[in-house]
């Protein structure tokens, strides 16, 4: 049976991946790249909705939303903060010299206003913060490279990678079906592609002892599903979840319903790269050869994003 | 009504964030059921901590424990804690 270490090496011989220089960052061949978009396109197609507001985000995003998102206190272990030189020009010949004999230049960086991307809904919520949220609530599709700072040898676990996202704000009801409703389509979309499904109750990997009581719930309450298969290994792993937020960002950005209770939110988030390995892992490496219908779905010319006037 | 369940519904009241006022609540009402997320109920165990002077062991750390406010009694009750803190 193929090990992790030995696919990890297929992809890299086969060029599809290029060792980014540390542990769980890789470049992108456009081969693998085809691929990963191809993924994007079939599940935006999926999701087309008049009602989507659409954006990609950037890599980066307000520190504030980091702290809004609550992912700096959950997750501390897991984030990043760009930090940048804000010293003066007379301290610039010892960070010269630091840098120069291997020295602790990073002492010298303050942190900027910007954090990396924490997940791709994360930016979602300041812009409609402290709005009131209509009763039938509000749809996005979104996406952005993520970051979390997990260094493995893994490539299914990379330190930067996208998730593709479907939001739903509005009322608890709204919320869950949104959630229940891309739980199911999710895992149809993802089975049409070959792949062997399975879905399960996950909790996320929340930080210290509060944290214990958040993966807890998370679990007993069923707040987070993950959609799971063989990745670089037999062994399954998410490759999509549907989250239930219930008031959480309501909470903290603010936003309110009609009837000025709090708005609940839910996600579903596919994460274009490890949909693209375990697409890999399953059909071959060698996109010519793999099933018609895969390719058929991966290669569709229809483009939701594109309005149609244009 | 016990000075212990007079603090739990005062810190229910504080952290919980449920639509509606915990008095309208009985003791043994699901607090989950009722609007308790799962955010909210960090919360009030760290206030429940914090007034009553305890750590949670992490046996504790669980949906069970904080679901009403005689299970939050008996979990503080468990741990030794006889009477609100004076």
């Amino acid at each position: 049976m193929k090990s992790t270490e030995d696919f990890r090496r297929e992809l890299l011989e086969a060029g599809l991946l290029e060792d980014g220089g540390v542990t769980g960052l890789y470049h992108r061949s456009f081969h693998f790249e085809a691929i990963a978009r191809g993924v994007e396109a079939y599940v935006s197609a999926a999701g087309h909705n008049e009602k989507n507001r659409q954006f990609f985000f950037n890599q980066v995003i307000a520190r504030s939303t980091l702290e809004g998102s609550g992912y700096l206190t959950s997750f501390p272990d897991l984030i990043g903060v760009v930090s940048s030189f804000a010293g003066s020009g007379s301290d610039l010949p010892q960070l010269i010299e630091r840098v120069n004999n291997g020295g602790d230049w990073n002492e010298m960086m303050s942190p900027t206003e910007v954090a990396l991307c924490s997940a791709a809904c994360h930016p979602v919520y300041p812009l409609i913060a402290g709005t009131t949220i209509p009763i039938d609530g509000l749809h996005f599709e979104v996406q952005a490279f993520c970051f979390r700072h997990e260094p493995s040898d893994n490539p299914a676990r990379m330190q930067s990678f996208r998730q593709h996202e479907f939001v739903y704000v509005g009322t608890p009801d709204g919320a869950l079906a949104h959630r229940n409703m891309w739980r199911e389509r999710g895992r149809q979309l993802l089975s049409e592609l070959g792949l062997s499904v399975d879905v399960i109750v996950a909790n996320d990997p929340f930080f210290g002892r509060a944290g214990k009581l958040l993966e807890a719930n998370q679990r007993d309450k069923e707040l987070k599903y993950e959609l799971v298969a063989p990745i670089t290994s037999e062994a399954p792993g998410a490759i999509s979840s549907a989250n239930y937020h219930e008031d959480h960002f309501g909470e903290t950005f603010d936003l309110r319903l009609p009837d000025g209770s709090r708005a609940h939110t839910a996600c579903i988030g596919f994460g274009l790269e490890r949909i693209a390995l375990a697409l890999l892992f399953k059909h071959g490496l060698t996109f010519r050869d793999w099933p018609a219908n895969v390719k058929a779905h991966l290669s569709s010319t229809h483009d939701a994003r594109l309005p149609e006037s244009t | 009504m016990s000075t212990i369940d007079v603090t739990i519904r005062e810190i229910l009241d504080a952290h919980a964030r449920l639509p509606e006022s915990v008095s309208n609540l009985g003791d043994d009402d699901d607090l989950y059921d009722a609007g308790l997320s799962s955010h909210a109920s960090v919360n009030v165990m760290l206030a429940l901590e914090d007034a009553f002077d305890i750590e949670f062991p992490d046996s504790y750390l669980r949906k069970g424990t904080f679901e009403s406010v005689t299970a939050i009694r008996q979990s503080l009750e468990s741990l030794g804690v006889t009477a609100a803190p004076g």
